[in-house]
């Protein structure tokens, strides 16, 4: 970023000033809009947010030991983080290979896809749900082509790995998508230059230029798949210990008014994806870092 | 002729065999056929199963109603509310240096990482029944969970982030040159932002306005969980599909989830075309005259 703001240009007096002086800020409105950015946060996000994390101390260690770890929500951490993990690691290469043919390929009817690449994005979830549940139960489109096979996508943990797959699509293409628009062709063309094959131009120059970005694609889609409910829970068949999610577990305890039980859960729940943000974000920073010392 | 002979060589060193390209890009098809359209698809054909006639009485069912006006209702005021937090936001953190600048912009990311129900849930516990002022409020006959303010809350913390996200990036692309030459030709705060940020700002906006529009209506499980599921009351549309379908009003269900698919196709039409605005403002701005030759 080149774009200079006032308060980075060094002031008359010299450059050794220019750290230890509070910066003047010269446009108006910084003391109204952050003020205000500060007080509707808080009031929306980080008070409610607290009063989870408060609502948890009335617990001892061990009523909150027991309610986060009880066989039953044990089993539901391990098919929420496999289902997962597969669901992100399949979005990786299918969102690569998305990626891939929506900046190097022309092709017919290619801007259509690639509007299309957003649509978990803006389909109602509830709406994924039902949909993909239609498609593959046995009596769907594709769940008639494949039960006869012996093979059952719905109504249990397949169906939320595809529920899980359908929704972080989006998120691996269009982290990937800008970094492949923008490596240069230049050093591809010194590779081949230099005798590498196309395999090898992919996977010692193209690999290394996009493998932050899919991480951070991954990370993405693992940790809004980790929190996903609506599209899961149609197609889950939501039996205890073998196809419960945990945010289902959370919605189970409140309807059985067990408030303090859903709390624990949900600060474990809180805490995953905040540690999974700050893993982002540091991604991120690294991935401009690369971009920045590329060009 | 050598001319077109090199130029053939090195596109042959940065492109695939033909046969290879086509394969990469039958199968990105497949799969966006197989996971994007077919369940698309899926919504239009369930709904018009039993025919036109059947799918227009599901619509028109009173229930229906209202939770088609409830979610218009739940939208007209998150969005708004967001939008104005947004510019705020942005203001702030894009036009300014102040320390902890990065820790604020991972806060206003927050809300995207946290499961929707776990949304749902910190409002229940701050203004339900055995929450830390739900005896205040219903002692003060106020009701908020199973309420629509509950609903409207849980929305507008899900889509929180939204344009905020749009506008932050792009502001800081932006610098604060333009602005500043405004405030030396004598325009007041109010006259800045009206005619030189918003005008740069438009379609970023636009961007943002639309997906978070889109997430308010969608929104499944934080407001299932603050909602209480009261039919003709506090079901928006979302959760009129869970009950429809839940009752095995399979077309009923799938005639309301329509309109929401509709909703999402027309979201990805629009940002298609604020995509193409945006990309056809950038070369015309690329085509003037530089002014400032050292950036």
């Amino acid at each position: 970023m080149t774009a200079a703001t006032l308060s980075e240009l060094p002031p008359a007096s010299g450059r050794k000033a220019q750290r230890k002086r509070p910066t003047r800020r010269v446009l108006p409105g910084f003391n109204l809009t952050l003020g205000y950015t500060i007080l509707y946060l808080s009031l929306i996000v980080l008070i409610p947010l607290s009063a989870l994390v408060f609502k948890t101390f009335t617990l001892s260690w061990e009523q909150f030991w027991a309610a986060v770890s009880s066989p039953r929500v044990m089993a539901s951490y391990q098919l929420t983080f496999g289902a997962s993990f597969i669901a992100a690691l399949v979005n990786v290469f299918f969102g690569l290979l998305v990626a891939w043919v929506l900046v190097r390929y022309p092709f017919p009817g290619k801007k259509v896809i690639d509007a299309l690449v957003d649509l978990p994005f803006a389909l109602p979830t509830a709406v994924a749900g039902i949909a993909l549940t239609a498609l593959l139960a046995g009596n769907g489109w594709v769940g008639q082509v494949l039960e006869p096979q012996g093979i059952k996508l719905a109504f249990n943990r397949n169906g939320i790995v595809i529920a899980l797959i359908f929704i972080g699509l989006p998120f691996v293409v269009r982290t990937v998508q800008p970094v492949l628009e923008d490596a240069e062709k230049e050093l591809e063309e010194a590779a081949t230059c230099l005798g590498a094959t196309r395999w090898q131009t992919f996977r010692y120059v193209i690999f290394p230029t996009i493998a932050p970005a899919l991480l951070t694609g991954f990370a993405m889609a693992f940790a809004r798949a980790i929190g996903e409910y609506g599209s899961v829970i149609f197609i889950a068949g939501n039996m205890p210990m073998i196809s419960e999610i945990t945010p289902l577990i959370i919605i189970g305890k409140l309807e059985q008014y067990d408030y303090a039980g859903a709390t624990a859960v949900a600060v474990v729940m809180l805490v995953i994806s905040f540690v999974l943000l700050l893993l982002i974000n540091a991604l991120q920073a690294w991935q401009r870092r690369r971009a920045g010392a590329s060009s | 002729m050598s001319s077109t002979q090199t130029s053939r060589r090195t596109q042959a060193g940065t492109t695939e065999p033909a046969w290879v390209k086509w394969t990469l890009i039958a199968l990105a098809l497949s799969f966006i056929f197989l996971f994007l359209i077919l369940p698309l698809a899926a919504v239009f054909t369930e709904a018009l199963r039993k025919g036109f006639g059947a799918y227009l009485d599901a619509l028109q069912e009173p229930d229906a109603w209202t939770a088609i006006r409830l979610t218009l209702i739940t939208a007209a005021i998150a969005v708004p509310l967001n939008l104005v937090f947004g510019v705020a936001a942005a203001w702030a953190i894009a036009k300014f240096e102040f320390r902890g600048k990065a820790f604020l912009t991972t806060l206003v990311d927050l809300p995207f990482s946290v499961s929707p129900v776990v949304a749902g849930l910190v409002y229940v516990l701050l203004f339900g029944a055995h929450g830390w002022i739900g005896p205040w409020l219903q002692a003060h006959d106020i009701k908020i969970v199973f309420a629509v303010p509950g609903i409207v809350l849980a929305t507008v913390f899900v889509t929180f982030p939204f344009i905020a996200r749009e506008l932050i990036p792009l502001m800081q692309a932006q610098g604060t040159e333009e602005e500043q030459a405004a405030m030396v030709l004598g325009a007041n705060g109010w006259q800045i932002f009206w005619h030189v940020t918003l005008p740069n700002i438009k379609w970023g906006l636009v961007y943002g306005v639309i997906l978070c529009n889109a997430r308010a209506m969608g929104e499944f499980g934080a407001v299932s969980v603050v909602s209480g599921h009261i039919r003709g009351q506090t079901n928006t549309m979302p959760l009129h599909v869970e009950i429809l379908y839940n009752e095995y009003q399979s077309v009923a269900a799938f005639a309301v989830a329509s309109l929401l698919a509709l909703l999402a196709v027309l979201t990805l039409l629009i940002k298609s075309a604020v995509e193409w605005q945006f990309e056809r403002d950038q070369k015309a701005a690329a085509l003037l005259p530089p002014e400032n030759p050292g950036r």
